[in-house]
């Protein structure tokens, strides 16, 4: 099963993807998550809505509107522009916000989860015991939460790979810059090329399996206090 | 006077929550252990709640001369300095019971602890048990670790809601000795949430009384457990504890005398020795009264006394007598037909009858 240098191209481009928006997302996600689980503001239930709407929408339709707000006479493409960033559509940094939104309900909602089962009781704990709300979030929520960053972040990357619409759309093809293994699977078999075809697809299915089996058998349940 | 102001606890708390008002305005010792005690709804974990700055709630309070909170000022919970022990220990399950006691140990400033860690793992001995996970700590254990956690921090109040009212009486037995150790040994005033009279008997000085988010009833323990303006509402457990002294010990019918202000009683050796401090219970079910001193009595414990006040109780068959025994109160329950052939009234001379005694802490 011999991988070309455009398939290895592609996976190191997946890799990559996929690392950088699980960092991204848990760097966003981790307040976001917190904010979820502890808030009685009115906004809980629209913003949990919204950062679950790329479970049921259809990549495409995410994919055309972060096109269309992205590109040259979109909001935010004007505005990367202005800064002199350029246009993010078809380039590496494009998938990148086009994945951090698509894997968003991946990594918000077990940490939201995780938090949410660590209680009140804890935290008020931690107060009597002199920690300030941000020691505490790191000293006793975080080592709390831990399998819900176990989780989050495989999913979060598990995702990422495996996403191929929404690379499509705003991504496109370009070597060593969008294309990354779902999209270079799509076109061997557009081209015929089976074999090829199969080997990066036995490869992702093998890793899809290591990657949940690791979840379900190593992310350790949760204990009473 | 200034020193008194300083040693001391003010807290007025006002709450008004759907279907529960809280209105307390306290004063309470800076020392010793102040009970307060009420039945469950009564707001008695609320007050805690709202002198932690857990729940936030209009009013004052100031702690030995430090303003936590007025109009203008709210210090959060982190920055006051006391311990909590909640009714579940709360550890954290991360960490060992060592390090849960390092915890809040750390977060204190050096020149802030004057209690060691190695002075509150004895106190409460737990030394064997530091390097376990909580989840292999039983109840009773769990909540020694955290009764020092708390300690730990050296606080200058400590909270203690209602410690003990998750275990069963077994554990609880375990645990009253070491709380009645830190009552002796520390000089840390604490306020001790409970519904149990057999605690406050044997743990506290001072008692607040609380009932529908009010304090009913407040004052040093013996006094307040006295009251019969407003009744505190303790059912069969109603009686009071004075401080007594053990006196003698009679080896040939395993008897002690303890002597209090007012009298001495007989009881059954406990054990303690003679010059020992102890707390005497006595039950208002277990004292009659008579007019003329018992003869051809089992009962061994007659005293001099005067009626001070009746009230009827809840049952239209019984009433509660507050006798006066030198400068110390006792209960009495009777029937109202008793009070009434008896001819009981305020100022009457008679004899309490104690049938039993019960020395605690």
């Amino acid at each position: 099963m011999g991988f070309s240098d455009a398939d290895l191209a592609a996976i190191w481009l997946t890799l990559r993807l996929a690392t950088v928006t699980t960092v991204l997302l848990l760097v966003i996600g981790t307040p976001l998550a917190w904010w979820l689980a502890r808030t009685r503001s009115w906004l809980k239930g629209p913003v949990g809505a919204v950062v679950a709407l790329p479970l049921v929408l259809p990549p495409t339709v995410l994919g055309f509107y972060l096109l269309v707000t992205l590109g040259p006479n979109g909001p935010v493409g004007q505005l990367t522009q202005a800064l002199g960033l350029g246009l993010l559509p078809f380039t590496f940094w494009g998938l990148v916000v086009a994945s951090v939104l698509y894997s968003m309900p991946f990594v918000v909602q077990p940490l939201q989860n995780a938090f949410e089962a660590i209680g009140e009781r804890m935290l008020e704990a931690a107060a009597t015991l002199r920690a300030a709300p941000l020691d505490a979030f790191f000293s006793v929520a975080v080592p709390l939460a831990r399998p819900g960053f176990v989780t989050a972040s495989i999913l979060g990357f598990a995702h990422t790979v495996g996403e191929f619409g929404v690379v499509l759309m705003i991504g496109g093809n370009i070597p060593n810059e969008t294309r990354v293994v779902s999209v270079q699977i799509y076109d061997h078999v557009e081209a015929l090329e089976y074999t090829q075809a199969h080997s990066l697809s036995a490869a992702m299915l093998v890793f899809s399996f290591l990657v949940l089996l690791a979840l379900y058998t190593f992310n350790p349940t949760r204990r009473k206090a | 006077m200034v020193k008194a102001i300083h040693q001391s606890i003010r807290a007025r708390f006002r709450l008004d929550w759907p279907g529960f008002v809280l209105d307390v305005d306290l004063a309470l010792p800076g020392r010793g252990v102040t009970a307060l005690f009420g039945p469950s709804g009564s707001g008695k974990t609320t007050v805690l709640r709202c002198m932690a700055g857990l729940e936030r709630a209009r009013g004052s309070l100031t702690v030995n001369g430090v303003t936590w909170q007025d109009a203008t000022t709210f210090l959060p919970t982190h920055r006051r300095p006391l311990g909590y022990v909640f009714q579940e220990a709360s550890l954290f399950p991360h960490l060992s019971a060592q390090g849960n006691l390092e915890y809040g140990l750390r977060r204190v400033p050096a020149a802030a602890r004057r209690v060691s860690l190695e002075q509150a793992v004895a106190l409460l001995g737990i030394g064997h048990l530091l390097d376990r996970s909580p989840d292999r700590l039983s109840g009773g254990e769990r909540q020694r670790v955290a009764i020092a956690r708390a300690l730990a921090l050296s606080p200058g109040l400590l909270l203690m809601d209602e410690p003990l009212a998750a275990l069963d009486a077994r554990r609880k037995e375990e645990i009253l000795p070491y709380l009645e150790r830190l009552h002796d040994e520390l000089e840390i005033p604490v306020l001790y949430v409970t519904h149990a009279a057999d605690e406050v008997a044997h743990l506290a000085d001072h008692l607040v009384v609380l009932d529908e988010g009010r304090a009913v009833a407040t004052g040093p323990l013996t006094e307040t457990l006295a009251r019969l303006d407003p009744p505190i509402r303790l059912g069969e457990e109603a009686g009071v504890v004075l401080d007594a002294l053990v006196a003698e010990r009679d080896e040939r019918w395993h008897l002690i005398r303890v002597d209090f202000d007012g009298g001495h009683f007989w009881a059954r050796d406990s054990g303690h020795d003679p010059g020992q401090r102890v707390r005497v219970r006595v039950l208002a079910r277990d004292v009659s009264i008579a007019l003329q001193p018992g003869e051809n009595t089992s009962i061994l414990n007659a005293l001099p006394a005067v009626v001070e006040a009746v009230t009827d109780e809840a049952h239209p068959a019984s009433a509660l007598v507050r006798l006066r025994l030198g400068a110390s109160p006792l209960l009495a329950r009777l029937t109202r037909r008793s009070v009434h052939a008896l001819e009981l009234a305020p100022g009457k001379p008679v004899f309490a009858q104690v049938k039993a005694v019960a020395l605690v802490g």
